[in-house]
């Protein structure tokens, strides 16, 4: 079988999407341009999607979910760069959902080579399969894409804005394009006249986009810099406007109590709650009860006072039927072997082996701002207003839900209040559509209470990793990892795009197959369990677990092997792969890392693979007074272009800032089909005095532009765990640690 | 069941139940957005104001028991006039999705009007009623001793 055809055929879900797709779709379809969503009114203009300008200014379109990662600023930044505009007068919108804003960098990550090693051939066809997501109008922020899809699309959408511009200015004053220059929103005339954007848009708008070259890095202005984010003032100010604070003419509010069991509902009574304070209606969901009133607090005093009878859940009942679920998955034939490197069975003679077992538990996403949605529908047209990461899926879900056309249905994206892959699920829009459409003509705001939001998350998965490996001669000579968890893919694709191929999982194996570490006998086997309560993406997906699980075994494969983590993982990655041995040389640095520590202190290691991304990652942990606390932590990563180091800063920070509060106190249960957590003092997230100071470098050492968003995230749980038994001798498999540890708190 | 507030120097009535908390009724009665829902039960700080200065959860305050004046973030600065706390916000960049900001800023806010120099120590103990799912706390940590320096 051709090349092609081997890589389409083992090709993981989204791959197989994005073929299957094509094929049915025809290559018409596929590069036919995406038409213009933008609608300028009287006085405005579009040069294409992405650029409006009207007489105030220019306003670029960012059409990915700004949930804390700064996409809205770089995403703009790309496109200022090559416009020559001025950073404090550009705008900044959302826009609608449209095809034309699809992700062309998603479909890419569906392929299942390792990463690190693709070849220029692969790197292709993965720009090749990028162009399905239009297909599919893929707009979707996840995945860690973002400025891969916009790196080079968004500059050239901004240079050819400029050409136009320059072009209508060239016709105007009569002089060749080549004699004028841009600056500061404005073309320069050869005598030194500035004539702004919003004088030559209009006529710019006639001009055909004539061929742009992209400028040298070392030209870059704004590109490279820590910009000031455009979302900065109004999130210090209370300004900011999230989805929650949606206020609109003789809007109303709701509350929801959606099946605790995500079941049915066998009976209720709500009489006594339609009389409430404030209460205007009481609304049949289906499978929960929503109430409108005229206050939020109102609304949900009354739904909790509404005497409900469940359906019985339609999954396991209890953690424990869903762990062994998981279990029982080892013994079906492996759903994928994306590592098969020489024969981790055929040991050199004297060679030690180790062996464990290594566990994750649910988890919820608890973003800071619950879900909500605010609906309002007039019999024919449907307008919302939420956070999201995929809007066009959201569009089409609410248009059925309503029974209109997808055209009839305005989706406005506002910020988000913390995302971390749960609002790439609509399901609190589609809740909110169905309250809308009880109380027609009215805009209703329907807020989930935070026990709401923690019972009904889309959770990320339990996951279990049996390992072996074995070590000679100080060094590993074998790693041999079966990984246990369930598809959140074939779920989430159910509900995107109505139907999940079948095909391996990569996202069971992510973060443990494609290590760029030189182990002579590799070999990494996912095995698919049937669990199926509601499961999506968190912050990482894959690499969630499996960093944990990769890492945590190196370090024991170190300890075995009488290796120091660091030395050993730098000898392993010289001859594999340069940028991850860069990131790990940085982090020795940057710790002052010995491999010893003094009583009292611990510290770990961990270097995970992620989104593209070497991020190597040292935690210090000190006993104070009995209880551990996480002093510092140091972090090196490499997304080959650092776009805007303050941004990456953050991202490097917050991310292992939200894989050491899940590694130390989260874990979701289920008793009698519902989740037992139900508000913070549950779910225990990190707080201030826990977080350790941290120091980031960023490096550039890799060819192409890679991932930053959640790259912190999977070297976080195993960095941790290395470091408490480097500081107490216990080994501790099972997350969460505060099991096993008294953190302080 | 109207009850008057006086909320960032100006009184308002408030046509609501008594028990209903502080919260929705500046959120839902008054449109005063910038403090945030989060949680319900005092365990997140999003809903963070002042009374007469003091940082409470306003989720945990039903309006008829409002003992003085309100304070919320839309009063303790604005986009044009901010308060050194939100300046030294917007100095380090500290926001990510923002959400508990708010919360965050009065909180800091009520520190440094009792401790104008307060110790890592001191951040830890008044901040840590306020989560941050972000990770923004080591540039709050920044933000706040950069005002308190600049006192």
């Amino acid at each position: 079988m051709s090349r092609i055809g081997k890589i389409a055929r083992r090709t993981f879900l989204f791959g197989a999407v994005a073929v299957a797709g094509g094929a049915a779709f025809g290559a018409w379809y596929v590069s036919r341009p995406a038409p213009n969503p933008l609608k300028p009114a009287e006085g405005e203009t579009s040069l294409n999607a992405f650029v409006l300008i009207d007489g105030e200014g220019v306003t670029l379109v960012a059409p990915r979910a700004e949930m804390g990662q700064g996409t809205m600023t770089t995403w703009a930044a790309l496109i200022a760069e090559e416009m020559d505009l001025a950073w404090e007068d550009v705008r900044v919108i959302h826009g609608p959902p449209a095809q034309a804003y699809y992700n062309s960098a998603l479909m890419g990550e569906g392929q299942t080579h390792k990463g690190y090693d693709a070849s220029a051939f692969q790197n292709s066809l993965g720009e090749m399969m990028g162009v399905l997501g239009k297909v599919f109008s893929m707009q979707v922020t996840g995945g860690s894409t973002a400025m891969k899809d916009g790196y080079e699309r968004m500059r050239v959408t901004g240079a050819a804005a400029r050409e136009m511009l320059k072009t209508a200015a060239a016709k105007r004053l009569n002089v060749g394009v080549v004699e004028l220059r841009t600056e500061n929103g404005a073309v320069i005339a050869p005598d030194g006249t500035a004539i702004p954007y919003t004088e030559l848009a209009a006529e710019a708008a006639e001009v055909e986009p004539p061929r742009i070259e992209l400028r040298e890095r070392s030209e870059w202005k704004l590109l490279g810099t820590s910009l000031p984010r455009v979302d900065m003032l109004g999130k210090s100010t209370g300004t900011a406007q999230f989805g929650i604070d949606t206020r609109l003419p003789g809007m109303r509010f709701a509350a929801v109590r959606q099946s605790p069991t995500r079941g049915g509902m066998k009976s209720y009574d709500a009489f006594d709650a339609g009389r409430m304070p404030g209460v205007e209606k009481v609304v049949d969901l289906g499978d929960g009860l929503a109430v409108i009133a005229t206050n939020t607090w109102l609304a949900q005093q009354a739904v909790d006072a509404i005497e409900v009878e469940w359906d019985p859940a339609p999954y396991p009942e209890s953690t424990e039927a869903m762990v062994a679920a998981v279990e029982a998955a080892f013994d079906a034939e492996p759903d994928s072997v994306l590592r098969d490197d020489g024969n981790p069975e055929r040991l050199p003679s004297g060679a030690t082996s180790v062996e464990a077992e290594y566990r994750v538990p649910f988890l919820a996403h608890a973003t800071m701002e619950p879900m909500n949605a605010t609906a309002w529908f007039d019999g024919q047209h449907l307008r919302l207003w939420c956070g999201n990461q995929g809007p066009t899926f959201l569009r089409d879900a609410c248009a059925a839900e309503a029974g209109i056309d997808p055209e009839e249905v305005e989706v406005n994206v506002t910020l988000m209040g913390g995302g971390f892959g749960r609002r790439g699920e609509f399901d609190y829009a589609v809740v909110a559509t169905k309250v809308a459409k009880a109380m027609p003509g009215t805009p209703v705001n329907v807020t989930w209470s935070r026990e709401e939001d923690m019972t009904h998350d889309y959770y990320r998965p339990p996951a279990i990793a049996r390992i072996t490996g074995a070590v000679a001669d100080g060094a590993p000579v074998a790693f041999d990892a079966k990984v246990a968890s369930p598809s959140i893919a074939e779920q989430a694709l159910q509900r995107w795009v109505g139907f999940a191929p079948g095909g391996p999982d990569k996202g069971i194996v992510d973060g443990i197959y494609n290590q760029p570490y030189g182990i002579p006998n590799y070999r990494v086997a996912g095995h698919k369990a049937e669990v199926v309560p509601p499961l999506g993406f968190w912050r990482s997906v894959g690499a969630s677990f499996n960093g944990f699980f990769h890492e945590c075994f190196m370090d024991e494969l170190a300890h075995a092997a009488g290796a120091d983590p660091l030395e050993m993982r730098l000898k392993l990655t010289r001859d594999e792969w340069l940028p991850a041995f860069y990131a790990l040389e940085a982090v020795r640095d940057m710790s002052g890392w010995t491999g010893k520590t003094e009583d009292g202190v611990g510290r770990g290691l961990a270097m995970v693979y992620s989104f593209g991304t070497p991020t190597a990652m040292v935690i210090e942990v000190r006993d104070e007074d009995g209880l551990i606390r996480l002093t510092d932590a140091w972090i090196a990563a490499d997304p080959g272009v650092a776009l805007d180091p303050s941004i990456i800063e953050a991202q490097l920070t917050g991310a292992m800032a939200y894989g050491l509060s899940a590694a130390m106190g989260e874990e979701v249960t289920f008793a009698g089909g519902v989740v037992e957590q139900r508000n913070f003092p549950d779910y225990e997230p990190l707080r201030m005095a826990q977080m350790p100071r941290t120091q980031v470098t960023i490096l550039e050492n890799q060819e192409r532009l890679n991932g930053i968003g959640e790259v912190g995230t999977p070297p976080a749980a195993p960095a941790l765990s290395n470091a408490l038994f480097d500081l107490t001798g216990k080994r501790v498999r099972d997350l969460p640690l505060n099991k096993a540890f008294d953190f302080y708190v | 069941m109207a009850t008057t507030l006086t909320v960032n120097g100006t009184s308002h009535e408030v046509d609501l139940p008594d028990e209903v908390p502080l919260l929705w009724a500046l959120r839902d009665a008054l449109n005063l957005t910038g403090t945030k829902f989060g949680c319900g039960v005092a365990a997140c700080g999003a809903c963070t104001v002042h009374i007469d200065g003091e940082a409470v959860r306003s989720c945990q305050v039903p309006v008829g028991d409002v003992w003085g004046e309100v304070t919320t973030i839309e009063g303790l600065g604005t986009p044009d006039a901010l308060h050194r706390l939100q300046q030294a916000w917007v100095d380090h960049q500290v926001a990510q999705c923002g959400y508990c900001q708010s919360g965050q800023i009065m909180q800091a806010a009520a520190l440094l009007a009792e401790t104008p120099n307060p110790t890592d120590d001191d951040i830890d103990a008044a901040m840590n009623g306020n989560l941050c799912r972000c990770g923004t706390y080591p540039r709050i940590r920044a933000a706040i001793k950069s005002a308190a320096q600049g006192a």
